[in-house]
């Protein structure tokens, strides 16, 4: 399973589908929806978290919740 | 806690309550500045202490309409304690605070997500006018809006504003002023998922709302929402297990319908002439300020700065306002007729006003940066470079903002730990802030580190106070982090902590918003602590210019036997008769009682009054050395507090009090000493328990004694 945590700086993927855990709604709020293009902009110095471009904004998500979002 | 109505109240005509919403970074606060100007407080939302900023505002047709600032939020589903506010009020028709119109504003560049909170507080049946934001910057996106097909598509008046420089505003007012006929509402609308009738049906019933997303919200919030009774969650409950039916991934269920829904309604209002573009500044930005290296350079050079600021600028107009009120103690020495009533007002009262004024310049300046740093979306990048190092001590990146904040004042600082949505993480950065260097912490170490560090420069350009200062608050800072490291062990949690937050663009600071803040803080801090400060100056006044009546009616007797020959016509005498009255009195008696405990610290009784006053807050420990050192003075001997300090002699002795080592001990005891009452009471609210603020009165006390004697046990043997 590809997982958005999987992606390298630049990368781009398209959101299949998130994972049922805790932070869904939130993530669903901030508009992590299936089909959307979501890019990797950049990571922290020590490799977490990571910034990722998505539906026109810029956001912040620990590798253990990128790790809830499904790519294709 | 209010019941939901049993009777749902007919439109009003009048529209005499408003509330803002809208997501983090839309231009909220600027468009509240916009509104109200500087007619706002703020305040506490009745029962919690989230900071609620209430501003009032006129229209043409109407005067006096309140306004009041709701937490950014994404969605009317809360996650973190700010959050919940804003489902409490709206979904709560008897809330004193229950808007007649809600003003959401809306991130033009971010049209899709930014709706998802319209439509939610649409389908409340709440009249709604959408303030449309940030044009310009959707424009250079190349994101172009047709207004007029959103405004009918939505069925809600859009109104395009640019908060920042005012723009739009006149046209919301107006249509405002239209109220209520401006505003048809929408009704229920098919995105939640379906949920049986007859259970929708008695909830209403119940209740007796008319309104079935209210219903919906109530069957799915029962146990978080505010105001409603245990018999209302009961019943609720009961109709959830009767039925049968999940609530699980009714409200994902729900979202995902939304942005469905908004997905087509935002396709065809918006007119794309690039693909995904991102602000070239902000990239280019990006790539230095969280650089792996230049990024923590840049951040710790940043800090050093507020500091070096905090020092040396404002210490012209300290110096000023302390000039200022030892000369007004002078003058009413001089000019006003002898008597207890004067000398109340020269040694009580104007050492107590003089000892809050002089905060007042530091606490603007300290106010300044951080909303500076807010404004300009460089905060986010703190949390975002500091959050893996902060993890590995319990705390969260978010942390780091409380923890900068704590440099100000505990208070606002726990409050802003409510944006941490993990119980753990959040109950450590509680628990460490206080050993930030607060601002109230600085008048103390400013006066003791005068005292005693010469002023000369290091390495030319950085001066050696400011440099001590600047150890300090890393001390502070270390304490925090090594403090929340010993928590991490003993805290127990269920949930993992998460970061998901959004990193905004980079913006020009708005110096008007930064302003109202300085202003704000400035005015909240003379007359909160202000009060405090005061009432404690006096309480000092009369205990130490009074004493029990045997050991004070034999003074003169004693003075004259001791200084055979000389009157009260002699300096000498007098001095001598002061020194004597100050003994005998009942701060003295109060003081030698701790003195005891205090002796191995370097702390002597009159250090030792200035420690129990401090309780009431840190700062008091300047204004009472004051006191305590101005009574009985003569008029011609006022001077400013620093000489005051400095020209104190230890009795016994015969050397200065104030050594090196007395100032260090004394610097450490105020580094890590819980002695401040208004924080505990912060933890306490909180926290909802005792036992936080208790741990935290005591592992803080302990700490701070224990390092205070290994500090002057040490210097003093040097």
């Amino acid at each position: 399973m590809k997982t958005l945590a999987s992606l390298k700086k630049g990368e781009t993927g398209i959101i299949k589908q998130i994972h049922d855990s805790m932070i869904t709604p939130k993530l669903l709020d901030m508009g992590c929806l299936p089909g959307e293009k979501i890019k990797v902009q950049y990571f922290a110095p020590m490799g977490d978290p990571m910034c990722v471009h998505i539906s026109g904004y810029d956001l912040v998500l620990r590798l253990n919740e990128a790790d809830k979002i499904e790519l294709e | 806690m209010e019941a939901i109505p049993k009777k749902s109240k007919p439109v009003k005509k009048k529209l005499s309550n408003i509330v803002l919403i809208g997501n983090p970074n839309s231009g909220k606060t600027s468009l509240f500045n916009q509104l109200t100007g500087l007619r706002q407080k703020i305040g506490n939302y009745p029962g919690i202490t989230v900071d609620k900023k209430t501003g009032y505002f006129s229209l043409p047709t109407q005067k006096n309409i309140r306004l009041v600032d709701l937490p950014g939020t994404y969605s009317i589903y809360p996650r973190s304690r700010d959050e919940k506010i804003v489902l409490d009020i709206l979904s709560n028709k008897n809330h004193e605070l229950y808007p007649d119109l809600v003003i959401i504003i809306v991130d033009a560049s971010n049209l899709k997500r930014n709706l998802l909170l319209l439509t939610q507080i649409q389908d409340l049946g709440i009249p709604v006018i959408c303030a449309l934001n940030m044009v310009d910057i959707a424009r250079k996106k190349g994101i172009a809006i047709d207004n007029s097909r959103l405004q009918s598509e939505l069925q809600v008046p859009v109104i395009p504003i640019n908060a920042r420089s005012g723009e739009g505003i006149i046209r919301l007012k107006e249509i405002l002023s239209e109220f209520p006929e401006a505003f048809k509402l929408n009704g229920y609308s098919s995105f939640v998922p379906d949920i049986p009738e007859d259970i929708l049906q008695q909830i209403k019933t119940h209740f007796e709302i008319t309104n079935n997303y209210l219903a919906v919200i109530l069957l799915n919030h029962t146990e978080t929402i505010a105001g409603i009774t245990d018999t209302d969650r009961k019943l609720l409950r009961k109709l959830k297990n009767e039925s049968g039916y999940k609530i699980q991934g009714l409200q994902s269920g729900e979202v995902l319908n939304r942005y469905k829904y908004l997905s087509l309604l935002v396709k065809s209002v918006e007119t794309r002439t690039k693909e995904s573009f991102r602000s070239r500044l902000t990239g280019n930005l990006d790539k230095i300020l969280v650089h792996r290296i230049y990024g923590y350079l840049i951040f710790l050079a940043i800090l050093f700065v507020i500091f070096q600021a905090i020092f040396s600028w404002a210490e012209i107009p300290m110096d000023w306002i302390d000039q200022q009120f030892a000369s007004l103690e002078s003058w009413i020495k001089t000019t006003l007729p002898e008597g207890v009533f004067v000398n109340m007002i020269a040694d009580g009262i104007v050492p107590g006003i003089g000892g809050i004024a002089i905060f007042v310049p530091q606490i603007a300046l300290l106010f300044a940066f951080i909303a500076i740093l807010e404004d300009t979306g460089y905060m986010a990048r703190v949390v975002f470079l500091m959050d893996k190092i902060m993890r590995k001590f319990g705390l969260s990146g978010k942390s780091v903002v409380p923890l900068i904040s704590g440099v100000a004042c505990a208070i606002p600082a726990v409050m802003a730990t409510r944006n941490i949505e993990n119980w753990k993480e959040r109950i450590i950065t509680i628990m460490v802030t206080p050993l930030m260097t607060c601002s109230a912490r600085l008048p103390v170490y400013i006066i003791l580190i005068a005292l005693v560090v010469p002023d000369k420069s290091v390495g030319g350009f950085i001066n050696l106070p400011g440099l001590i200062l600047l150890g300090m608050y890393l001390l502070g800072f270390l304490a925090a982090l090594t403090g929340a490291a010993v928590f991490k062990k003993f805290v127990k949690s269920y949930n993992p902590g998460f970061l998901v937050m959004e990193m905004p663009t980079y913006k020009a600071p708005r110096w008007k918003s930064v302003g109202i803040t300085m202003w704000e803080k400035s005015r909240t801090f003379v007359f909160q602590a202000g009060k405090i400060i005061l009432a404690v100056s006096l309480i000092l006044w009369v205990l130490a210019s009074f004493g029990p009546e045997k050991d004070l009616q034999n003074a003169d007797a004693v003075v004259s036997a001791e200084l055979p020959g000389l009157t009260t016509a002699d300096k000498a005498y007098r001095n001598k008769l002061n020194a004597y009255k100050l003994e005998h009195s009942y701060a003295a008696i109060l003081g030698k009682s701790i003195e005891p405990v205090i002796r191995p610290l370097g702390f002597d009784w009159k250090i030792g009054i200035a420690l129990i006053t401090s309780f009431a807050a840190r700062e008091v420990f300047v204004s009472t050395i004051a006191t305590i050192y101005s009574v009985g003075e003569d008029a011609d001997d006022t001077s400013t507090i620093k000489q005051k300090m400095r020209s104190e002699i230890n009795p016994i002795t015969g050397n200065k009090v104030y050594t090196p080592a007395v100032a260090f001990s004394l610097l450490i005891f105020y580094a890590f000493a819980m002695q401040c009452m208004s924080t505990l009471a912060i933890v306490y609210r909180e926290t909802k328990s005792i036992k936080w603020p208790l741990i935290q009165f005591a592992y803080m006390s302990t700490l701070a004694y224990t390092a205070s004697l290994v500090v002057y046990q040490i210097l003093s043997r040097i």
